[in-house]
């Protein structure tokens, strides 16, 4: 019965609708590009008024190491974007729990607030999401 | 053959770190490099067996790398050495080969 989408109120067009994004980082910030590509990607969703959820696990922890300094190495510094996130209601953030720990990461180490879940909440998490872009 | 071996990928991405942990000959050197360099943090899954092949091999982290990616030079792992950029060019002309594992 109530398996269509929910109707979007009067005075949203058709690109008003909000649906559930969620990101999945699971790659070091500097060896390959993937890190900026999907921060970059959830900028865009955030502009758009999507409900942004982003997760970081396996190496994808890495990318909110605090202290990071890459540009004696020429590389660009994007860590400080994720900062940036709570500008554009982009407050939804997760760590794995398991991925954090057997790096011998604490929260103390991250440049944004996150909420550490464990595999099967994060399951659950993504579970409920409409779109899921694992990079 | 003296050999330096060089790591360059997360041990936690891919196995690189731990092949060569396995075949490097006793008295080499191992050189963690760019995303290579999570290797060298102590704490994690990875330092018991930097601590265990320490005995046998030389194991240096290249401290810019390190401080690329956040990684503060007083968390390394025991039996790790941290060098420069010179300490990177000492340590390829002070062996007789380079092997790196991509």
């Amino acid at each position: 019965m109530s398996d269509l989408p929910p109707i979007p109120p009067d005075d949203e067009d058709e690109f008003g609708v909000v649906k559930k994004f969620c990101y999945v980082n699971r790659k070091a910030p500097y060896g390959t590009v993937y890190a900026l590509e999907s921060l970059e990607m959830v900028l865009i969703a955030a502009a758009f008024d999507q409900d942004v959820s982003v997760v970081f696990m396996d190496d994808g922890v890495y990318q909110i190491k605090s202290e990071q300094a890459p540009e004696a190495a020429g590389m660009k510094n994007f860590s400080k974007t994720y900062r940036a996130l709570e500008g554009y209601d982009v407050e939804k953030l997760y760590v794995s729990k398991e991925s954090m720990e057997e790096r011998g990461l604490t929260t103390d180490d991250f440049l944004v607030d996150v909420e550490v879940l464990d595999h099967a909440a994060l399951s659950a998490l993504m579970a409920e999401q409409e779109v899921v872009i694992t990079s | 053959m003296s050999k330096l071996h060089t790591v360059n990928k997360s041990p936690f991405d891919k196995n690189s770190f731990d092949s060569c942990l396995t075949l490097a000959e006793d008295g080499s050197a191992v050189l963690l490099i760019e995303d290579g360099v999570y290797a060298a943090v102590a704490g994690g899954d990875v330092a018991a067996r930097i601590a265990d092949a320490s005995s046998r091999l030389k194991v240096y982290v290249l401290g810019p790398d390190l401080a690329a990616r956040g990684m503060a030079e007083d968390r390394i792992a025991d039996g790790v050495s941290v060098v420069d950029y010179g300490g990177f060019v000492d340590l390829a002309e002070a062996h007789d080969a380079v092997h790196s594992w991509l």
